[in-house]
């Protein structure tokens, strides 16, 4: 491959399904804490840095 | 015996290597660097052979190793003093090139002018004062939130010690004229290439305590430090891909050139902010602000969300840099559009901090370190809203290569990075010296003001001389021909210039406060006598990490 076909390869995956791919992984990595239970399991992590004080209102 | 013999073993040999290096140089410069090396091995070699207790060695007992019943703070404590420490020398060198710029008498030829103590003044406040900061305070979130002691302690130690040779080699560099001429990226090849070292050890230390962590969940302040370490060493291998002139010489030419150097110049210069001065700071900012306001973050979830849109956006924001350039326009437009979605990201990140007050803005009158927090927050707000609104085309055609770019970047680095690092250093001191509080709460309040009016001088004083120089570059005449020359736009702006210097005395000054508090602090010496103000009560006995017991 000369570098117009090389650039021209990349261009195309890159528009194509290295951005499909990405647009995917992002919503999914997004909607990962509002499935089911998901709720429980922030609660738990937000609060979990306040184990070692025990006067906080969580 | 064996372990001291070899240690002390390694140290002569380093040493007597860089003296060797230093007297092979190519140049005096490198020559310089050399012998700075040699200077930190002999003291090395100093430590091997005194710190051990011989007592113990000549019965052949291994050295102690740390109480693993407590936390692994000794790198932490050395980085409170650090961030300290390369805090006010990086803030001193900014107030000295303001006046600079404001008087160019005082440029001094040419160790101490502009062109090179500009490098060391970024450098000493983003990496010095910045980095110390994320690196002592990573290790303290990092070991509480996931209830386990630092992995690899050796290695921190290494992490620690050689981050401090990696600024001693860059600053001295940039005085002495080694620089590759880089924004933000300035060391030379072989700078370049310890800090690869030091950053990939710093990896897997972080990456280790969490690997080994007690607690099921790794809290979000560790993702946004584990994308600011990961981040950071690949832009900084792509940006520093350089072929040395010579084996002991300080000189190299980078791999790219023209406009492809340009672009990963700033593909590099974008993300370093992105990533090392706002994920690294978020880190902190989840850390600390819920735990000073005692409430969880206001919303997880959130946080979690704006964290990917941060690590998808950031990345691709950097050709706004190059508006106008050979740069092609669809890249241009790329780096714009973007930069104007991670206003999104970046508020999404603001609103979750301040938010996380809700219910609790009465804190605010009582407790100053708070205070340094929301400050922070409410400038991380602004110059993430200012940011965006620069990168438009319109509007950089007007801000760019001006003092508004310089008013932008410090509303951002004065008011949200150092912000937020004074109060995680107010929150850190007593806890980590065994303090019930710091020595004074008032003076965390002084600290507050002035450093606050300092930000507000340079700023505001940085869009007049910059929308001024904006509007005199671009202003045309009647018959076609442009009525200002460069020069005649400074005396129009030398006011601007004296009251920026008059912000950034503020701002130093501040941090004045900040030593003395932190030393009387560490000291140990009585509270200063004054009308108290909010503090929080530490449970010492539960700040310790989770231990397996034995079953019963």
């Amino acid at each position: 491959m000369n570098e117009t076909e090389t650039y021209q390869a990349l261009r195309q995956f890159a528009d194509s399904w290295g951005l499909l791919a990405m647009t995917i992984s992002f919503v999914v990595l997004c909607a990962w804490p509002f499935r089911p239970g998901g709720r429980k399991n922030s609660d738990e992590a937000a609060t979990m840095i306040f184990e070692e004080d025990d006067h906080v209102r969580t | 015996m064996v372990t001291l013999v070899s240690r002390a073993g390694i140290w002569l040999v380093l040493l007597l290597l860089s003296i060797m290096a230093s007297v092979a140089a190519h140049d005096t410069a490198f020559a310089i660097q050399a012998a700075t090396v040699a200077v930190a091995c002999l003291v090395g070699l100093i430590f091997a052979i005194r710190s051990p207790d011989y007592q113990r060695v000549s019965r052949g007992l291994a050295a102690p190793t740390g109480d693993a019943s407590k936390y692994d703070d000794d790198v932490i404590r050395w980085g409170v003093i650090a961030t300290v420490f390369w805090g006010v020398a990086g803030f001193l060198v900014g107030v000295v090139i303001a006046f600079q710029l404001a008087y160019p008498q005082i440029n001094l030829e040419p160790w101490f002018n502009f062109g090179r103590m500009r490098p060391l003044h970024t450098s000493a406040v983003i990496f010095a004062f910045g980095g110390n900061a994320l690196i002592a305070t990573s290790f303290y979130v990092v070991q509480r939130t996931c209830r386990a002691r630092l992995a690899f302690p050796g290695l921190a130690r290494f992490v620690f010690w050689g981050y401090q040779l990696f600024i001693v080699l860059a600053a001295t560099g940039y005085l002495l004229g080694v620089t590759q001429g880089k924004e933000y990226a300035e060391p030379e090849w072989y700078v370049d290439l310890w800090l690869t070292v030091v950053w990939v050890s710093y990896l897997v230390v972080y990456g280790g305590t969490i690997i080994k962590r007690s607690e099921p969940h790794i809290y979000v302040a560790n993702w946004f430090y584990l994308s600011f370490i990961i981040t950071v060493a690949m832009l900084h291998l792509v940006n520093n891909l350089t072929i040395p002139v010579s084996f002991l010489g300080s000189q190299s030419i980078s791999w790219f050139a023209g406009v492809q150097g340009a672009l990963v110049q700033w593909w590099y210069g974008h993300n370093a902010v992105g990533f090392f001065l706002t994920a690294g700071f978020l880190g902190m900012m989840y850390y600390f602000v819920p735990k000073q306001a005692q409430r969880p973050v206001y919303s997880y979830r959130l946080s979690i969300i704006h964290f990917w849109a941060l690590i998808f956006l950031y990345i691709w924001a950097g050709p706004h840099h190059l508006h106008y350039t050979a740069l092609p326009d669809w890249a241009q437009t790329l780096g714009m559009v973007f930069s104007v979605m991670l206003w999104m990201p970046s508020w999404g990140g603001m609103i979750n901090g301040l938010m996380t007050l809700n219910g609790a803005w009465d804190k605010l009158r009582t407790d100053p370190v708070l205070r340094m927090f929301v400050m922070s927050l409410a400038f991380y707000g602004m110059s993430t809203f200012e940011g965006p609104m620069m990168s438009v085309k319109s509007v950089n055609s007007l801000s760019h290569y001006t003092n508004w770019t310089i008013g932008h970047v410090h509303s951002g680095a004065l008011g949200w990075n150092g912000m937020v690092t004074f109060g995680a250093i107010y929150y850190l001191t007593p806890r980590l010296w065994n303090r019930t509080q710091l020595y004074s709460l008032r003076m965390v309040n002084w600290h507050f003001w002035t450093a606050t009016i300092g930000i507000v001088f340079y700023a505001a004083s940085m869009w007049v001389a910059g929308i001024t120089q904006g509007l005199m570059w671009r202003e045309y005449g009647a018959d076609g021909y442009l009525l200002n020359s460069f020069a005649d736009v400074l005396p129009a702006i030398h006011p601007m210039y004296v009251l920026r210097g008059l912000g950034g005395v503020l701002y130093l000054s501040g941090a004045f406060f900040m030593v003395v508090n932190v030393w009387k602090t560490i000291a140990g010496s009585p509270l200063r006598a004054e009308a108290p103000l909010y503090n929080i009560e530490q449970n010492k006995a539960n700040d310790v990490p989770l231990v397996a017991q034995p079953a019963e």
